[in-house]
């Protein structure tokens, strides 16, 4: 372990469950993981995104309900990893009753404009833990750092 | 930077070059950009995505409906997207087995004058 050669740092913020605000969120995340210069430049472009589709997630939850609180944000490096929190107040989220999308080649498949953004989330980040419950649902990913 | 979409004509095609971050701020511009040409009985568009700096999963899905919209009215979608960082996203999610993503709109115009 060498982790008390490694950028140690966190940024921890609210924002408005706004869509206007995801850019704000991304680039506000980006630059935190990017502090790690062993992160290859496409695995912060990872970061980025998957912090994107998880607040996207959190803004459409509370729209849902009208809830107008803040969405909470945080981005943890911790020597070997890169932690990233999206917290929100909306009704909760069953990811086991998400509805696998048909098949990408066949017509039905066009008839879904959503759907994708779980998939990606678990394709880019190295783990995914995600708890809900009626008064919200917080989602972690981290990305492990390897040596170069 | 916000989206941006600039309409122009290219031999029988209508071309939207996006700009910008295509997000979910960014999704209904380009939508409501998609839903007016197709009123229009255009026979083929080409949305040229050369300049997108980033596209999550809600933009995804406005270039997958306008490929449903499209296709309900007869007519074609050709995607434009050299950039690695986006076309990754595109094939992450194989819809590169349901587009044909051109290097560029000569290409894209090209492609479809040679059917």
């Amino acid at each position: 372990m060498s982790s008390n050669a490694r950028p140690v740092g966190s940024v921890e913020f609210a924002v408005p469950p706004m869509p206007e605000y995801l850019q704000f969120v991304r680039a506000i995340v980006g630059a935190t993981a990017a502090l790690d210069d062993r992160l290859q430049p496409g695995r912060v472009a990872d970061v980025r995104l998957v912090v994107s589709e998880a607040a996207t997630n959190a803004i459409r939850a509370q729209a849902a309900i009208q809830v107008t609180t803040p969405i909470l944000v945080r981005c943890d490096l911790t020597g070997d990893r890169i932690v990233v929190e999206v917290a929100d107040h909306g009704p909760g989220f069953d990811p086991s009753a998400v509805p696998a999308l048909p098949e990408v080649e066949t017509p039905e498949r066009l008839r879904h404009e959503s759907g994708l953004g779980v998939s990606l989330m678990r394709q880019l980040a190295d783990s995914a833990e995600l708890e809900s419950g009626s008064d919200g649902t917080v989602v972690k990913f981290t990305f492990v750092v390897a040596d170069a | 930077m916000q989206l941006d979409v600039q309409r122009y004509a290219r031999d029988t095609c209508v071309v939207l070059a996006v700009l910008g971050e295509l997000d979910l701020a960014g999704a209904p511009r380009l939508r409501q950009s998609v839903v007016s040409e197709t009123a229009t009985g255009i026979r083929h568009l080409v949305l040229d995505l050369t300049a997108v700096d980033f596209i999550d999963s809600t933009g995804l899905g406005v270039v997958v409906g306008a490929l449903r919209r499209l296709r309900a009215h007869d007519a074609e979608l050709s995607v434009v997207c050299p950039e690695q960082r986006i076309r990754r996203v595109f094939e992450m999610c194989d819809l590169d087995r349901v587009f044909t993503l051109h290097e560029t709109v000569d290409d894209a115009v090209s492609a479809r004058e040679s059917v």
